[in-house]
C-alpha cells in the first residue's frame, strides 16, 4: 500500500468555551483543549457528565463558537465564521448522529433524509434518488414512508445514519449514538458506523462509556473538567485496506 | 427553497391537525363574511334592479312628487304631470321617445276571486315597441297588444302561475275572460317571468280603453323617455328638470316632480347597501385581525414546541434564512388555506342568500362571482397570514442551535 499524505481534518487550537451565567458566575466548559483529527481517523471522545465533551463536540461540529481559540476545518478557521457561513458548513462537511435520534417527527425517513439535501440547494430528482440509496444502505429500504414513531430506536438510528451521509460529509459526529438503545441494536449501529469509517469518512463519538470507546475508536481523547486528561490510541489495531490512512503508525 | 417550504408547512400544517384548523378559523370567518357580503351585495342590487322593472338604463322616468310611497306611479299626487309637460319634453333635442305612461290600480275578478292589481298602458304605434322593449316584455304564451286591441288584456306572469299561486284558484289561460272594475276583458296573452314583482303582476291594457276605464283624462302617472344616446342621460336630466320647471311654473328647489336615471333609483339602495357593508366589513376586518392575531399565537407557541426541530434543522445545514421562510411560509399558508376555505364558503352563502331572496320576492337574480375580487382575496389572506408569521418566523431563525437542540 503506497503511503499517503495524511491530511488533518480537524484541529483545535487551545480552545476555551466560557459561560456567563447570572451574578457574575463564570462557568468554563472548556479549557484549552488542543487536538487534531486525522482524515479517516475514528476518534472518541470520553468523560464523565460535565466534563465538557458535549461543549467540545458542538465547536467540533461548528454548531458553537469558542470563546478562545481556533478550530480549523479543512484549514479554514471557523472560530471566525458568521451563523449562515457555519450552517452552510455544517451541511456540507459535517454529518451529525445524535443520541435521541432528532428525527423531524412530521416527515417520512425518506424527506428526513432528504433534509439536508434540501438545505443545500439540491434539485428534487437528485434528493430522492440518493435519500433512497442511504436507506437501502442501511438496510431500510422497505421504510422509506414510514413515519419516525412507525420505527423502533435503531431503526431510527439507522434513518439518522443515512440522513448524516446525505450530503456525503468528510465528517460524522455522533454523540451517544447507542445511548438510547439496547446492547444488541447499539452493536448494530456501531457496525455501521465501523463501516462508514472503512469507506473513508472521518468519525468523531462523543461516549461516556469507555468500553465501547476502547472497542471501536483508534484515538480517545479523555476529558475531565474541560481539558484533555489522557490520549489512548488503540494497539493491535488490524489495518484494513480501505482504511489506507489509519493503517499507517499503528 | 421556496417550492421546498410550501411542502414542510403544509407538512406542519397537517401534523398540528386541529390546533392548525382552529387557528384557520379566525382568518376563514373573516374572509367568508367578506366574501358572502359582497357576493349578496351585488346579487341584492340586481334583484333590486329586476324589483324596479328596469331593464333598460337608457330610459329615464319622470314622475310628478307627492303622495305616491305606497302606490303606482302617479297615484295619489297633488300635481299630476299633464300633455303640456309630455310636449315640452319630446321637443327636447337630447330625447329620442317620451311617452306617457298611466299606472292605476283596480280589481280584477276570476274565478269568483276577486283581487287588485295594477293595469299598465300601452300606447299604440311605434311608442308600444319602446314599451315593450323598456320594460322587457316577452310573451309567454297567447300575444301581446297590437293597436286596435280593446277589451283585450295581457297579463303578467304571476297571473299564470300554478295552482293558487295565481290568487285566483287556477291558472288564467289565453282565452279566459276576467273582469277589470267589473268589466269584462279577454286575456290575449300571459308575458314570460321577469322576476320582478311589479312586472310580473301587471296587467297589460291598450291606453285608449284603459282610460275609459280608469277615467284619469290627461293626467299622466308617469314619463318614460329615451334618451338619443346614453352618454346622453345626464345632460337630457337637465334638460327635462329645466323644461318642466317652466311647464310646471316652479323654482329650482322647489321641483313638484322626480326626473329618475336607473342609477339614481338604484342610489337609494346602493346608499343603504354601502351602509351595510361597511358595517360588515368593519366586523369582517375585525375577523381577520383576531385571526391574524390567532396566527401569531399558533406561530409562537409553534416556536417555542419547535425549539428541538429549529436545532435539528440548523445542525443539519439550515440558515437562519431558511428556518425564517419556512415559518413565514407556514404561517402564510394558513391564512391562504383559511382564506380559500372562506371564499368557497362566502361564493355558497352567497349563492344560498340570493336563492332565498329570490324565492321570498319572486325575483331571478343570480350570484355574480367577481374573480378579482376572489384573487385579491386570496394574496390578502395568504399576505395577513405571512405579516402575521414574521415575529415568530424571526424568533425561529435566531435560535441559537445548541440551544435549540436541548428543546
Amino acid at each position: 500500500m503506497g503511503k499517503r499524505e495524511e491530511k488533518i481534518i480537524i484541529q483545535l487550537d487551545n480552545i476555551s468555551k466560557i459561560y456567563e451565567m447570572a451574578d457574575d458566575v463564570r462557568v468554563k466548559a472548556v479549557d484549552g483543549i488542543s487536538l487534531k483529527i486525522k482524515e479517516g481517523d475514528f476518534v472518541a471522545v470520553m468523560g464523565p457528565s460535565g466534563s465538557g465533551k458535549s461543549t467540545a463536540m458542538n465547536m467540533i461540529g461548528s454548531l458553537d463558537i469558542p470563546t478562545h481559540g481556533k478550530i480549523y476545518l479543512d484549514n479554514e478557521n471557523i472560530a471566525e465564521f458568521e451563523e449562515s457561513e457555519l450552517a452552510q458548513l455544517r451541511g456540507q462537511k459535517i454529518g451529525f448522529i445524535f443520541q435521541s435520534f432528532n428525527l423531524v417527527p412530521n416527515l417520512t425517513t425518506k424527506e428526513n433524509v432528504m433534509l439536508p439535501m434540501i438545505f443545500q440547494g439540491i434539485n428534487k430528482e437528485e434528493r430522492i434518488a440518493r435519500a433512497e440509496e442511504l436507506l437501502k444502505k442501511v438496510d431500510l429500504g422497505d421504510r422509506m414512508d414510514h413515519y419516525p414513531n412507525q420505527l423502533s430506536g435503531g431503526q431510527m438510528q439507522r434513518v439518522a445514519i443515512a440522513r448524516s451521509l446525505a450530503n456525503n460529509p468528510e465528517v460524522i459526529l455522533a454523540d451517544e449514538p447507542t445511548g438510547n438503545l439496547d446492547s444488541k441494536t447499539g452493536r448494530m449501529v456501531m457496525e455501521f458506523l465501523e463501516k462508514l469509517n472503512q469507506e473513508g469518512k472521518t468519525i468523531i463519538m462523543v461516549t461516556h462509556d469507555p468500553d465501547l470507546a476502547q472497542a471501536h475508536a483508534d484515538v480517545v481523547y479523555w476529558l475531565k473538567d474541560g481539558k484533555v486528561e489522557k490520549i489512548t490510541r488503540r494497539r493491535n489495531h488490524i489495518p484494513t485496506p480501505e482504511k489506507g490512512l489509519k493503517s499507517r503508525g499503528k | 427553497m421556496i417550492k421546498d417550504s410550501f411542502f414542510l408547512a403544509f407538512k406542519n400544517i397537517r401534523h398540528k391537525g386541529l390546533r392548525s384548523w382552529l387557528t384557520i378559523l379566525g382568518i376563514f370567518i373573516g374572509i367568508t363574511t367578506v366574501v358572502a357580503l359582497i357576493s349578496l351585495g351585488n346579487g341584492l342590487k340586481m334583484a333590486v334592479n329586476s324589483q324596479f322593472g328596469v331593464s333598460s338604463t337608457e330610459v329615464i322616468t319622470v314622475q310628478a312628487g307627492g303622495l305616491n310611497s305606497y302606490g303606482p306611479p302617479g297615484s295619489g299626487v297633488v300635481n299630476p304631470l299633464t300633455l303640456e309637460d309630455l310636449d315640452a319634453i319630446k321637443r327636447l333635442g337630447t330625447v329620442e321617445i317620451a311617452i306617457r305612461r298611466n299606472i292605476p290600480s283596480g280589481k280584477l275578478e276570476f274565478n269568483n276571486i276577486v283581487g287588485f292589481g295594477f293595469s299598465g298602458s300601452v300606447p299604440d304605434g311605434e311608442d308600444r315597441e319602446f314599451v315593450y322593449d323598456m320594460m322587457g316584455v316577452e310573451i309567454e304564451t297567447g300575444r301581446l297588444l297590437k293597436d286596435g286591441d280593446g277589451k283585450k288584456v295581457v297579463l303578467g306572469y304571476n297571473f299564470y302561475a300554478e295552482g293558487d299561486k295565481s290568487g285566483f284558484g287556477k291558472r288564467i289561460y289565453p282565452g279566459d275572460e276576467v273582469l277589470i272594475q267589473d268589466e269584462g276583458f279577454e286575456v290575449v296573452g300571459i308575458a314570460k317571468k321577469q322576476g320582478s314583482f311589479l312586472t310580473d303582476n301587471i296587467i297589460y291594457m291598450n291606453d285608449k280603453p284603459l282610460e275609459e276605464l280608469m277615467g284619469y283624462g290627461d293626467d299622466i302617472g308617469l314619463i318614460a323617455i329615451k334618451v338619443k344616446d346614453k352618454n346622453l342621460m345626464e345632460k337630457a336630466k337637465i334638460e327635462i328638470e329645466k323644461a318642466l320647471r317652466k311647464t310646471r311654473n316652479v323654482d329650482v328647489g322647489e321641483e313638484d316632480f322626480e326626473v329618475s336615471t336607473p342609477e339614481a333609483t338604484l342610489g337609494t339602495v346602493n346608499q343603504i347597501l354601502t351602509g351595510v357593508g361597511i358595517f360588515v366589513g368593519l366586523i369582517a376586518g375585525i375577523s381577520i385581525f383576531v385571526g391574524g392575531i390567532g396566527i401569531i399565537n399558533t406561530m409562537t407557541t409553534s416556536v417555542l414546541e419547535r425549539r428541538k426541530e429549529i436545532g435539528i434543522m440548523k445542525a443539519i445545514g439550515a440558515k437562519n434564512s431558511h428556518i425564517f421562510m419556512m415559518f413565514f411560509v407556514e404561517s402564510g399558508l394558513m391564512g391562504l388555506i383559511g382564506g380559500i376555505i372562506g371564499v368557497l364558503a362566502g361564493v355558497l352563502i352567497g349563492y344560498l342568500g340570493i336563492s332565498g331572496i329570490n324565492n321570498f320576492i319572486g325575483a331571478t337574480s343570480h350570484i355574480k362571482i367577481d374573480y378579482m375580487l376572489i384573487s385579491l382575496t386570496l394574496l390578502g389572506s395568504f399576505l395577513i397570514g405571512s405579516i402575521a408569521g414574521i415575529a415568530p418566523a424571526m424568533q425561529a431563525a435566531k435560535q441559537n442551535p445548541v440551544d435549540a437542540l436541548r428543546g
